[in-house]
């Protein structure tokens, strides 16, 4: 019996499988291992420490590709992320899925085979609690979710420290210990002005969960340990005075916006500017911050 | 499949096939350049 012809489905394009791994968001994530490679008392050999950037990124792209093949229903339901490649109809979730696990094998083994171990086994965990212990376990079930996820953008510096040395130290640790408690200030200023994206999609943020009043007050106390975390590799002798001036000047820029944002209380139609600010701040405020870590490094 | 989905079909597979191609070029080289840095480091150390 003839059958009518079926149409094969197009495959997805390359660029959609370079939008999978979130490009934007890499960019932090290596510029942060970066900073963690060279603030570390080591010189690597430019072969070496480019392999273990590359490893980083790659490693992150994966991650980011598993992500939007997990919450493909999530992203189709939110306007910010409803036209990337799964939720767009772009590329299969096989696909996705696929790319995601080859590109997470391949960053690990090129990282343990081309630098060392130790980073391997820190990038191993970094994806694993991306897409586990973030993406799968509490993103969908707490207001907690980007408090302790937030540990698994916070790998970088771990890794590119110890991609230089073999190990881990205090200062990366520090850094580890910025970067996670300055996820939850820089996150829930996003969430209060995106509050209806993840109210549609189900998502519960801490303004959809708990309200704004509750959100401002913790985007305030998350600013305390942070800027204590972030100093302190100064007064412990782990860097010099430049890292230390940068950090208290970019600590108090980020004390007073995150202030403003804690105590403010809005109307219906308001523009949320002091949020967007502190969020674009909040980005500004990681990129300084580690880059004062190099340049202090340098200078010493 | 109509001839026009036929192309696009055609035209996306072989821009997936370049780009693979380049990237394998590029690890091709990157596993060289590391082989190398190895060698030196061995000799160094």
């Amino acid at each position: 019996m003839a059958t009518a012809p079926h149409p094969l489905p197009l495959p997805a394009e390359w660029r959609d499988f370079l939008a999978l791994t979130k490009p934007r968001v890499m960019t932090l994530v290596v510029f942060t291992g970066l900073c963690g490679m060279l603030a570390a008392p080591v010189r690597v050999d430019p072969v070496i420490g480019f392999t273990a950037i590359l490893c980083i990124a790659l490693g992150a792209g994966a991650a980011g590709a598993l992500n939007q093949w997990y919450e493909a229903d999530i992203d189709a339901a939110m306007k910010r992320t409803a036209k990337r490649p799964l939720p767009d109809g772009r590329m299969d979730r096989q696909s996705a899925l696929h790319f995601g696990v080859g590109l997470s094998a391949f960053s690990v083994l090129l990282m343990g085979l081309a630098v060392n171990l130790a980073a391997a086994a820190i990038l191993t965990v970094s994806i694993l609690f991306y897409v586990l212990v973030y993406t799968v376990w509490l993103k969908r079930r707490t207001p907690q979710n980007i408090v302790i996820g937030g540990a698994a953008g916070a790998f970088p510096p771990l890794i590119g420290w110890a991609a230089a040395t073999g190990n881990v130290a205090l200062l990366p640790v520090l850094l580890f210990a910025t970067v996670f408690l300055w996820t939850p200030p820089h996150f829930w200023a996003l969430a209060l002005f995106v509050r209806t994206d993840y109210a549609n999609a189900g998502v519960p943020m801490l303004p959809v969960v708990a309200g704004e009043r509750v959100t401002r007050r913790q985007i305030g106390l998350y600013t305390i340990p942070m800027a204590v975390v972030a100093v302190a590799p100064w007064p412990l002798g782990l860097t010099g005075p430049v890292y230390g001036i940068a950090s208290l000047a970019l600590n108090a820029v980020f004390g007073v916006l995150a202030l403003r944002v804690a105590t403010r209380t809005t109307g219906a139609d308001d523009a949320m500017l002091p949020e967007k600010r502190l969020f674009r701040f909040s980005l500004f405020y990681l990129a300084l911050l580690f880059a004062a870590v190099v340049v202090d490094r340098w200078l010493a | 499949m109509t001839p026009k989905n036929q192309d696009e079909y055609r035209a996306r597979q072989k821009s997936r096939a370049l780009v693979m191609a380049i990237l394998l070029g590029v690890f091709a080289v990157l596993m060289f350049a590391i082989t190398i840095a190895k060698i030196k480091a061995g000799m160094d150390g």
